[in-house]
């Protein structure tokens, strides 16, 4: 197990969420969104220079910006 | 006793379209979240009552993070509880997230009853939901629908009085989401499937590589079809309509009318050659019409066909993505694609559009980029036609000079405005095909806004500047302007007059510019300062509606600042 950010994990791998390390709107807007501690969720791609990255949550698709994915903290195996 | 209903759900679940089934109302519906940014109205007649529906732009939770978010939460809060209805449209693809909606509103005590939309689509993606199972977890009326097709709308409507409140104890999010997991786990069951080749599709263009590679090719094969569609129109509809058949009936009035007089000057316009010419004569019958019809019309049928068919099948958030980091650097995030691609039809719903993004230094920046450097169609057929005559050179010229002035411009006020701006946050939504009669059905209301719109300011437009022509009235206008017209951007002192009626329209305006026989120089400097300079009076309006008076006269500076530095610019240090 490891804590490591969303933006430093490979594409495609799957990942649990542990905490969103953001201010309590954004936390509170992923929370509404589908984002939350103990949700597993999938990266999907990652665009060069600090771009966007887009992630699978349940059956549905989001793209965050790199800031807001950076704030994402998750575990993997 | 039912007074209102509310429709509402998450963004991009179909509540206009079950709006639009409900009352009969036609509201723009496409698929991508933030559609709707205002409020729509409408009535639904349940047995002798009519009751008032109102549709409203989709949220997550209620707990606002938008400005359109906020417009729903306190719509919604503000009016009794026990003499309205919440609709809650669910998008039954995704039945884990949107119920979370669900559960805060049945927590509040709105009397809810859900419409489980999307039906069809979530059969063809293998999900399967126990409806009945459903509605006796939630304690509310549950009815599956598929507003597209319409079934399942009449079940909706003769159930909205089950509605009624149920209260339940409030829960934290997460308490939340673990009760979400277990009514989901109960009711739905998936069906394992191989990747469709739509689903392939969806994927890769979300990937660098290749979804850049579809985007190119998607804004290629667009832009190639609405230039083949519209020529079409025009060669084989509109100019043997209008030099075949009306250039003669003209023709005659014209004899009729003695060829000269006040009459003849604002009906006909001048002759040319002896002759009436549909782009120089300047006449409320004559190049008012052609100008509207035959010049514009057909790019914005052609545009907007193109336009809803991407918005429809869920390809335009999709550029976001890939954009993203380009409009981070101007201030911006990816979505903010999706207003100024709707302002390249027209300003104004591009300007309003601009409520999808979060905060007011984003909306100010969007708004004053849309306004100054995206051309609407009506602006762009004008340039198309005028100097296309002179190569694609000059043509693809005013467009660089365009996107280079929205990059820099951009970029400084990104540097000079305080604070920051938000991040990309949105949802994907999986490609879908719509219903061809839906599809028509868009293309006819927004054809018919336009019409509506345009024609009585043009015929309007065309007769004052041909009064005031009449009358040299213009010349003090002229007289005013002109050192800073001629001497700076090297244009006649008449082409003033264009510049003022651009305010009104921006194709009368480019139509004026055809009589004075400019250069091509002075034509792409002429055409380039119209797009720039002051938006027509239809999107300042908006514009100061959207922005408040504050931001707005700063988005005048902007405009004002910006028109002079790039007309005098192409004037004297690159057009030489």
């Amino acid at each position: 197990m490891r804590k490591i950010s969303l933006i430093k994990i490979r594409e495609n791998l799957k990942a649990k969420v542990l905490e969103i390390s953001g201010g309590r709107i954004l936390q509170h807007k992923m929370m509404s969104m589908g984002i939350y501690p103990g949700r597993e969720i999938t990266k999907l791609s990652h665009f060069a220079l600090r771009g966007p990255v887009a992630v699978r949550v349940g059956r549905s698709v989001l793209a965050l910006g790199h800031g807001v994915a950076a704030k994402i903290i998750v575990e993997i195996e | 006793m039912i007074e209102k209903i509310f429709l509402l759900g998450n963004p991009n679940v179909g509540k206009s379209v079950v709006f639009s089934r409900l009352t009969g109302v036609h509201v723009i519906s496409s698929n991508y979240p933030g559609t709707t940014v205002e409020v729509s109205k409408g009535y639904l007649t349940i047995g002798e009552e009519k009751i008032e529906v109102i549709d409203l732009p989709g949220t997550y939770s209620l707990e606002p993070t938008s400005k359109a978010e906020e417009v729903v939460v306190s719509l919604l809060k503000e009016y009794p509880k026990d003499k309205s209805v919440v609709i809650n449209i669910l998008d039954a693809t995704n039945l884990e997230r949107n119920l979370f909606l669900t559960l805060q509103l049945i927590e509040e005590g709105f009397s809810v009853i859900v419409c489980l939309n999307m039906c069809d689509d979530a059969m063809h993606r293998g999900v399967h939901i126990d409806v009945e199972e459903l509605e006796k977890l939630l304690g509310v009326p549950v009815i599956s629908t598929c507003a597209v097709t319409g079934v399942g709308i009449k079940l909706l409507k003769e159930r909205i009085k089950e509605a009624h409140p149920n209260p339940k104890n409030k829960l934290t999010h997460e308490a939340r989401w673990q009760e979400i997991g277990k009514v989901v786990e109960t009711v739905q069951r998936l069906t394992h499937r191989h990747h469709t080749l739509r689903e392939i599709l969806e994927d890769a263009s979300l990937k660098p590589l290749s979804g850049i590679l579809i985007s190119c090719v998607i804004v290629y094969v667009s832009f190639k079809i609405v230039r083949f569609l519209g020529e079409l129109l025009i060669n084989k509809i509109f100019d043997p309509l209008f030099l075949d058949i009306y250039q003669p009936v003209l023709e005659r009035l014209s004899i009729t009318l003695g060829q000269k007089g006040f009459i003849h000057h604002l009906l006909i316009g001048e002759l040319i050659n002896g002759k009436i010419d549909f782009k120089q004569s300047l006449g409320i019958l004559t190049t008012a019409p052609y100008i509207e019809f035959a010049m514009v019309l057909p790019y914005v049928v052609s545009f907007y066909l193109i336009l809803s068919l991407l918005e429809d099948i869920g390809y335009l958030p999709r550029l976001a993505i890939l954009l993203d980091n380009l409009l981070h650097r101007l201030g911006l995030h990816g979505y903010a694609i999706i207003p100024v691609l709707l302002g390249f039809g027209c300003n104004v719903p591009g300007i309003l559009s601009t409520r999808v993004l979060e905060s007011k230094r984003e909306r100010f920046i969007a708004s004053t980029l849309i306004s100054i450097g995206v051309p609407c169609v009506p602006l762009q057929a004008m340039i198309f036609g005028l100097l296309g005559s002179f190569g694609g050179f000059y043509v693809g010229g005013v467009y660089l000079v365009l996107f280079s002035v929205v990059i820099i411009i951009g970029f400084i006020l990104n540097r000079l405005l305080p604070g920051y701006s938000p991040e990309l946050l949105i949802e994907i939504p999986p490609y879908r095909f719509p219903p061809l009669l839906i599809l028509a059905k868009k293309l006819y209301f927004r054809i018919k806004g336009f019409l509506m719109e345009a024609v009585p300011i043009v015929l309007l437009g065309v007769a004052a500047i041909n009064i005031l022509l009449y009358y040299r009235l213009f010349n003090f206008v002229t007289g005013v302007f002109a050192p800073l017209v001629q001497g700076l951007f090297g244009l006649p002192k008449e082409a003033v007059v264009a510049l003022v009626i651009g305010f009104l329209r921006k194709d009368v305006a480019v139509g004026m510019l055809a009589p004075l026989g400019l250069s091509a120089k002075q034509l792409f400097i002429a055409a380039t300062l119209l797009a720039i300079s002051f938006p027509c009076i239809a999107t300042f309006v908006v514009l100061l509606k959207e922005l408040g008076l504050k931001y707005f006269i700063n988005a005048v500076l902007v405009m004002i600042a910006v028109s002079i530095v790039v007309g005098s610019m192409l004037n004297f240090v690159i057009l030489r």
